[in-house]
């Protein structure tokens, strides 16, 4: 919603819409795990069993969706020789 | 029957014990024997909304101890004689609160009492969830406003599972009080509408309070709204939700805008 809707409107629309798609997600995952965080540890665990890496260097992004969320672990693992490989993870949810 | 009714919200400062005042006040009002209950053990303040802060010698802890006698720490109110108040302990942490303690007291003040109300603390810990144990029915008081709307959706979810009505498979009965209302910024669309959190809420309306000074002033003196001006915005739409509680069909009003003086010089933005 661009800024003249907004003026013109309210902003409770946003709030209702924001509203929805928060506890739509919140309700679901209410009694369970975080999934997405335990995937991420995981994730991370196993990767470490097999490459060093620095833990500076790990960016983790949570996107949550209305559908779908995304969760994208970017870890730079250096190969010792010149610049470092980029590597990258990402998992729908 | 004893009907024991608990007053939540997750969010603080949404007006829980501004709510269970006046309700307490308008049922005990229209005949009913109440007792409301202040669970905020640490941070006690329905007392001092009903006037009763001078007037505090034991309360929930020390009965749970053993230190006093229930009837010893029932502060009778001194315009309505169908009116009393357990207070919460000042000096205490909610850690004071049992399970067996809280339990001991309920069923003791049900065989007194018509409508037992608990005035839950703000959070989701101890003091909230043992508020909210032994309730048959529960009122949550949700704002006009994204974190209230959150804080209310989490505490129904509580509501439906940690209660023992719940854990017998029951269902506790869950009443929305939406609070502090303004007609005039749901509008505008400036606030969310009454449809809006009835729709991502999905629970029964019991009423609709305006915002409105009548609330603070009746604070200010230590009277339940209800009482202090019953002819108030606030303190009909108390009265007709204490009504819709004991059962009665009253049609839901929605609040319209009211412009005063000022508003109608300077236009609608002045508010």
């Amino acid at each position: 919603m661009n800024l003249f809707n907004l003026l013109r409107r309210g902003s409770a629309p946003v709030a209702r819409e924001r509203l929805q798609i928060l506890l739509a997600h919140e309700r679901v995952t209410r009694d369970q795990p975080d999934l997405l965080g335990i995937l991420r540890e995981e994730i991370l665990a196993v990767i470490s069993r097999h490459v060093a890496f620095d833990a500076d260097k790990v960016q983790i992004k949570l996107d949550r969706g209305k559908s779908v969320s995304t969760l994208e672990v970017d870890i730079e693992i250096p190969n010792g020789f010149g610049a470092p490989i980029a590597f990258s993870l990402s998992a729908h949810a | 029957m004893a009907h024991v009714l608990v007053v939540t919200s997750g969010k603080g400062g949404v007006g829980k014990t501004t709510s269970t005042a006046a309700l307490g006040a308008a049922l005990a009002h229209d005949g009913e024997k109440v007792v409301v209950v202040d669970f905020d053990v640490g941070l006690r303040n329905l007392d001092l909304v009903l006037g009763a802060e001078r007037r505090v010698v034991f309360d929930l802890i020390s009965v749970i101890n053993g230190v006093a006698k229930l009837p010893q720490a029932l502060i009778r109110d001194k315009r309505l004689e169908n009116l009393f108040l357990l207070p919460a302990s000042q000096t205490r942490d909610k850690d004071a609160l049992t399970e067996e303690g809280v339990a001991s007291v309920i069923s003791e003040l049900r065989q007194k009492f018509d409508w037992i109300i608990c005035d839950s603390p703000a959070g989701i810990e101890r003091g909230a969830t043992l508020a909210m144990r032994h309730a048959d029915s529960a009122i949550i008081v949700t704002n006009p406003e994204v974190s209230s709307v959150r804080d209310s959706d989490r505490i129904i979810g509580l509501l439906d599972s940690k209660t023992l009505k719940a854990e017998r498979g029951e269902r506790v009965d869950k009443h929305l009080l939406i609070t502090r209302y303004h007609a005039g910024r749901a509008a505008r669309g400036e606030m969310l509408s009454i449809e809006d959190v009835l729709e991502i809420l999905l629970t029964p309306l019991l009423g609709i309070i305006p915002e409105s000074e009548e609330v603070l002033r009746a604070s200010n003196v230590g009277s339940p709204v209800t009482l202090n001006n019953a002819s108030s915005a606030p303190a009909r739409a108390y009265f007709d939700a204490a009504r819709r509680l004991k059962g009665a069909e009253i049609p839901m009003l929605i609040p319209i805008e009211s412009r005063g003086i000022f508003n109608k010089l300077f236009g609608r933005k002045a508010a």
